[in-house]
């Protein structure tokens, strides 16, 4: 089994001086569900934007199925699909063209990529939307775009950052389906949430990062059980108040 | 990326850049002609018909070919910066920024947008005057090499102002502050041989001074300059800049976090 992301000693200082990552290092598996949970500010976001290229790094390196973020950086990026957090689309763009541009930006052609487009929008129920201003989307149609956008060059290992946040119940339900299927299908895929019961439903392994360095990093099925099998809320927040103590 | 994807990334974001620029073509199109029309009627035709002629041309003539320039950099310069600040405010820099799109191919796609836009304004603008006046074309490829070569290095300036600007007023201070007058004194309205030697010299230090006569003399044949030195400051700018926004995209300096 491959690595889909392996990263090592990864620090990250801002100018402010602020210590986002204390060298963090981390694998997670190709066709793993990951979670990468803590609490806001632990740089979870950081890490995501170092690994896709939104953020410079201070130090270490990240390799995504073997290709260096800094040596091999188009390889890298083929290989990656990001959801991110805010929503970072063209609102006066029509919701089809948002997709079809992302995939210009990936070498594929309007022609090429309109019948994996349309089967992605149909898929999150967009399909019907297809026409109509970004702008004009619900909070959750919204967020179905920014996946729809990330996975329309099919990549390999799937980010999500909070992809179910404002979401209604039934909704994130039928997210969680589609993030299901399409993990099975192949894609790695690795989640950040604050929904602790969506990473425990969904995911086969868990990282908790907290003031810039990862203090578990373990199976969920494991870690539930060295804590007598509590919820893994509670865990989360015996952990997380441990380090504060 | 293969040369064939990166042809298709590069596409993606001219086309963009097109449907976008005809889109709203009343912000993008229409206000650089309206105001260039009021140039002709009140400096061509109203204040020009009393002036003596400029190197043999009637004054009208001798402006045309500064006013078409002075809105093909504007509306390059203004096209970058305000496209790119925009993403960059918007984030949605960011679905560049995560793709295999290599960097150099980014500024080539903005710096392309910037010079449709501007030759297209200068299209426009050309016709615009010849409801006021006639003239015929003395050197196509100079005139043509002159204006495109004007519009990539603005295109590539705006692109810089776009990267370092910090908010709305970061893109509008260099174009009002430092553009519009060196436009206005870059020979446009004037031959700097009507000033005093001192004031000439003064004069040359205005990049923009070079690029009118460059394009003035493919339109008329005359220049108060040498056109092999309008060609050298337009290419010495065009690599300056080139240098600076490889640095900057390379580094990920003002985008990046």
């Amino acid at each position: 089994m491959k690595d889909a992301l392996r990263i090592t000693g990864l620090r990250k200082t801002y100018q402010n001086g602020v210590e986002a990552l204390k060298g963090v290092n981390l694998t997670v598996e190709e066709g793993d569900f990951f979670a990468l949970l803590g609490p806001n500010g632990a740089g979870k976001t950081t890490l995501i934007g170092i690994v896709t290229s939104l953020v410079n790094k201070t130090s270490g390196d990240a390799l995504i199925f073997d290709a260096s973020i800094d040596a091999e950086p188009s390889r890298a990026k083929t290989y990656i699909g990001v959801v991110p957090q805010e929503f970072n689309f063209n609102i006066f763009e029509k919701v089809i063209n948002i997709v079809l541009t992302q995939a210009g930006y990936y070498g594929m052609s309007r022609t090429e990529v309109m019948p994996r487009a349309e089967q992605l929008l149909k898929d999150l129920g967009l399909w019907d939307k297809r026409n109509t201003p970004s702008r004009e989307l619900s909070g959750g149609m919204k967020r179905r775009l920014m996946i729809a956008r990330g996975l329309i060059h099919n990549p390999k290992l799937l980010i999500l950052d909070e992809p179910t946040a404002g979401v209604d119940v039934e909704m994130r339900l039928g997210m969680w389906d589609f993030l299901r299927t399409l993990n099975k299908g192949g894609t790695t895929i690795i989640l950040t949430t604050h929904y602790l019961e969506e990473a425990e439903e969904l995911c086969r392994n868990i990282a908790i990062i907290n003031k810039g360095a990862i203090i578990v990093n373990d199976s969920m099925q494991n870690l539930l059980k060295s804590r007598g099998q509590a919820s893994l809320e509670q865990i989360y927040l015996d952990l997380i108040k441990g380090e504060a103590a | 990326m293969t040369p064939q994807k990166i042809s298709i990334a590069y596409y993606t974001m001219i086309r963009n850049e097109f449907v976008r620029i005809v889109r709203i073509w009343s912000q993008t199109l229409l206000p650089p002609v309206v105001t260039t029309s009021l140039y002709f009627v009140v400096f061509g035709k109203f204040i020009g018909s009393q002036l003596a002629p400029i190197h043999g041309f009637e004054y009208i003539q001798f402006i045309v070919p500064g006013l078409i320039m002075m809105s093909v950099i504007t509306s390059s310069y203004m096209n970058t910066v305000s496209t790119f600040y925009f993403a960059k405010w918007t984030k949605t820099l960011d679905e560049m920024s995560v793709s295999p799109m290599p960097s150099w191919v980014v500024i080539l796609g903005y710096m392309s947008g910037g010079v449709m836009r501007g030759l297209i304004v200068g299209v426009l603008v050309l016709l615009v005057s010849l409801f006021f006046t006639h003239f015929a074309i003395y050197n196509v490829a100079v005139l043509l090499l002159a204006v495109i070569l004007t519009s990539v290095v603005f295109s590539l300036g705006g692109l810089i102002n776009g990267v370092f600007a910090k908010g709305f007023d970061g893109i509008s201070i260099v174009p009002t502050f430092v553009l519009t007058p060196l436009t206005y004194l870059g020979g446009i309205f004037y031959s700097i041989q009507q000033f005093s030697p001192f004031w000439q010299t003064v004069s040359l230090f205005n990049p923009i001074l070079y690029m009118v006569n460059a394009f003035r003399y493919g339109f008329l044949g005359v220049s108060d300059i040498n056109i092999g030195i309008c060609f050298a400051v337009l290419f010495g700018c065009m690599a300056v800049f080139v240098a600076i926004l490889t640095w900057i995209f390379k580094k990920g300096f003002g985008y990046k976090n």
